[in-house]
């Protein structure tokens, strides 16, 4: 291991970035999927007159702004260090996508206004609608914000809106660089699969409280209502991944090349399940699906596949990738069959969504849909090295050449770890403290 | 006025916003922990705490976006700004943090506990020191670019300036000024005496420090950046006019009256000091690297960033006031009279 003897700034820029956007987009997450569960909640509540819906509505919310407050400071984090380990990068950003950056802040202005506003005014008014109102701009704000910030990883993935000439950036086009044919697919996955992630982590507490023993009729709607959304969620997050896969077989073939080891171009290309990369990059133990690739990429078994071979070996992505992606797609499998045997429960006339082993998959679910973001953020943005802009500026033109990032890294490791450590004993204490019979118990009087 | 001004003014602005906002959230950080070690905890705690729950996360937008928008108009500043501040700028995010997640661990769920108090009043002054040090680099200086165009921060000369140490003053004693003049005021829209004579304290106490702060920092630039002091001469006026907001609000504080107003001359009082600075310093962004026209972002993204600021603030200034309304200037909240606890 000479990593740890030699100070390579790029390296070490690239480790504290991804261990800031690790961090952070857990918590990220959960502040764009979280509000809508808190306003469908206290707007059935509303409409069907049911305390229990709106006690959801509240509880969710308390937890929340744990949550949003380690977003923030997180979010702060990263944004401040795109300038501070990638100076050279902002250069080109600044000049290209600043406008979405820019309605990004105001998008998370409008979301941190009426949070606040939410919070505070439970008991303010007189007609309950006007407190459910508030929580709209919320989920906008945050929804808005994914949205600008995905924009801007998407003009990364595939920059348009410019000309290049002369490794200078010219004649840019503000709004046609946020239209990055990457947008549509990043966007709708980015949006749906923090709903679905939200919707399990909310039903796996819902689960845990019953299987512990809790076994109110607070705690049976709540699982009910979070998995059917999820089940609805899931269905989205499937049709769109597979849109994704396509996009990449016409927009950035090396990724999708790198990912399924496919170094010849070719028809009825075959796809590769699991598998051990040998030096000579053939692939051992590998589970072969016929014309898979190419129906995978084009819905056509017989379509041609661009392989690596079409690119200099210099600009393929670190062909692990495709580790990373079929770990991903062993744990989206695990969630549809939750997610699908829970609905047969729940439909079929014998059901009973209460089974032990049922709850138990239920709770496993939540951190199985948090592990799915990582790796699917790890496989999106390691596939497309070595670019920071694909085709523009590598990582390693893009990054620092401060000294003392190493050190900055052992700092925001010890950071997040505290952070980490505090919000768990923090939330956990709260929910402790506050027992869910003792406020029905309020609200019944 | 051409974008280049008009850019600059938009952040200058959003960087005043934070001053403002920012001082009083830190300075309350401040007095919250001094007034437990000094036992008058009891007596304010619950009025500062009403005034910062609804706020804390908007305060930190102003700062967020200041440096979005920067790198938006003027994408070089990252790049000698990035490169120069990575140690500085990563303590200020730490601090930040801690701070940030350490307020809301304590107030909503209610850890509260001594090394989390301790933590909070103490990085409401580290914060301010560690910010003020841009301001201080962007007057050159503290910065070198050698011949392959790579960016050295003089780390040392920064810390052994009398020019950086005037300047980390000035923002501590006026983060405390700012805070305990705006608590004063919120105290007495309350009727909370005891926290107002509490506060009132802090405010005059802090009131003279500051303007000497403000003096020795203006003739610290003679000695730093002599062009920059030049400037500042042409303008003197402004600066008298700042002085006399400052008096005009701490006479209306020491005789009891008109405390909104009070609060509106600290704010044109730092309004015309911070304007007037910055004035001065143009066309300068970060002395002598980056100006406001050399170092300009292409027309067509202004454009768009000055269309998305308009647009943005048609969304924003209803939404703030709205906040204002519901929580600052609503006498049943301030006194009270509604809970301030999200249950």
């Amino acid at each position: 291991m000479t990593l740890l003897y030699t100070y390579d700034p790029v390296l070490f820029s690239r480790w504290l970035t991804s261990l800031t956007l690790g961090f952070h987009i857990i918590f990220a997450t959960i502040g764009v999927g979280v509000p809508l569960y808190i306003g469908l909640a206290e707007w059935i509540g509303i409409r069907k007159n049911d305390f229990h819906y709106i006690l959801l509505a509240r509880r969710w919310s308390r937890g929340y702004v744990i949550t949003v407050a380690v977003g923030v400071v997180t979010g702060t984090a990263i944004g401040l260090q795109l300038s501070l380990l990638w100076p050279s990068f902002m250069q080109v950003a600044g000049q290209s996508i600043a406008l979405p950056l820019f309605m990004e802040t105001f998008a998370f202005f409008f979301e941190a206004i009426f949070l606040g506003i939410y919070l505070y005014t439970w008991d303010r008014f007189k007609n309950r609608k006007t407190h459910l109102l508030l929580l709209i701009p919320v989920v906008i704000g945050s929804g808005a914000s994914a949205i600008f910030i995905t924009i801007v990883n998407s003009f990364m993935n595939y920059p348009v809106g410019f000309t290049y000439e002369n490794n200078m950036i010219t004649d840019v086009n503000p709004i046609q660089a946020m239209m990055s044919p990457a947008v549509p697919t990043k966007i709708s996955h980015v949006l749906t699969t923090a709903y679905l992630t939200c919707g399990l982590v909310l039903a796996a507490i819902a689960a845990f409280a019953y299987a512990r023993g809790q076994r109110e009729t607070y705690h049976r709607k709540a699982l009910k209502f979070t998995m059917i959304c999820s089940f609805v969620f899931m269905v989205a997050t499937v049709i769109i991944g597979d849109l994704s896969g396509k996009y990449l077989a016409v927009y950035q073939p090396e990724k999708l090349a790198a990912t399924e080891w496919h170094f010849e171009t070719s028809t009825h290309a075959p796809l590769i399940l699991g598998g051990v990369l040998q030096e000579d990059n053939t692939v051992k133990y590998g589970l072969e699906i016929p014309y898979g690739l190419s129906i995978l990429a084009f819905s056509n078994p017989s379509a041609e596949v661009v392989g690596l071979d079409q690119f200099p070996e210099e600009h393929w992505a670190p062909l692990w990738v495709h580790y990373i992606f079929d770990m991903k797609m062993g744990l989206v499998a695990m969630m549809v069959l939750i997610t699908l045997l829970f609905m047969i429960e729940l439909i079929r006339k014998k059901g009973n969504i209460y089974r032990g082993w049922l709850l138990a998959l239920v709770v496993a679910a939540a951190p199985i849909a948090m592990l799915t973001i990582e790796h699917g953020w790890i496989f999106s943005e390691v596939g497309r090295q070595p670019w920071v802009v694909r085709g523009i500026m590598t990582t390693t033109e893009g990054a620092t050449r401060s000294e003392h990032v190493d050190t900055m890294l052992l700092m925001f490791f010890l950071l997040y770890t505290v952070l980490a450590i505090s919000s768990i004993r923090v939330l956990t204490r709260m929910f402790k403290r506050n027992k869910v019979a003792d406020e029905l118990a309020l609200y019944e009087k | 006025m051409n974008f280049e001004l008009l850019g600059i003014t938009v952040l200058w602005t959003f960087l005043f916003g934070y001053l403002i906002v920012g001082s009083i959230d830190f300075g309350a950080g401040f007095f919250m922990y001094y007034s437990t070690i000094s036992g008058t905890r009891h007596i304010i705690h619950n009025m500062i705490e009403r005034y910062l729950s609804p706020v804390w996360e908007v305060t930190n937008v102003f700062l967020v976006f200041f440096f979005v928008g920067i790198i938006g108009f003027f994408p070089d500043i990252g790049y000698y700004l990035g490169t120069a501040l990575l140690i500085p700028g990563s303590i200020a995010i730490v601090l930040l943090a801690i701070r940030g997640s350490y307020y809301a661990f304590t107030f909503y769920g209610k850890a509260n506990n001594r090394l989390y108090n301790l933590l909070y009043g103490a990085t409401g002054l580290l914060i301010p020191a560690s910010l003020s040090t841009v301001l201080t680099i962007s007057e050159g200086g503290y910065i070198q670019v050698n011949d392959n165009g790579k960016v050295i921060f003089l780390a040392k000369e920064l810390f052994t300036s009398q020019y950086s140490w005037s300047v980390v003053v000035l923002a501590l004693v006026s983060v405390l000024y700012i805070s305990a003049m705006f608590l004063s005021y919120y105290a007495f829209k309350a009727s909370d005496k005891a926290a107002y004579r509490v506060v009132r304290n802090y405010a005059l106490i802090w009131s003279l420090p500051t303007l000497l702060a403000s003096l020795f920092v203006f003739f610290s630039i003679y000695n730093h950046n002599r062009e920059h002091f030049n400037n500042l001469l042409e303008i003197w006026w402004v600066f008298l006019l700042s002085i006399l907001c400052f008096l005009i609000a701490i006479y209306l504080l020491y005789s009891n009256q008109r405390l909104g107003w009070s609060f509106v001359f600290v704010i044109l009082q730092f309004a015309f000091a911070f304007y007037g600075y910055g004035a001065g310093h143009l066309p300068y962004v970060l002395y002598p690297y980056v100006s406001i026209y050399d170092n300009f972002t292409n027309p067509n993204m202004a454009l768009a960033l000055v269309v998305a600021f308009i647009l943005g603030l048609a969304l924003l200034v209803p939404s703030l006031y709205l906040l204002l309304k519901l929580f600052l200037f609503n006498s049943d909240y301030v006194k009270g009279k509604h809970g301030y606890e999200p249950r």
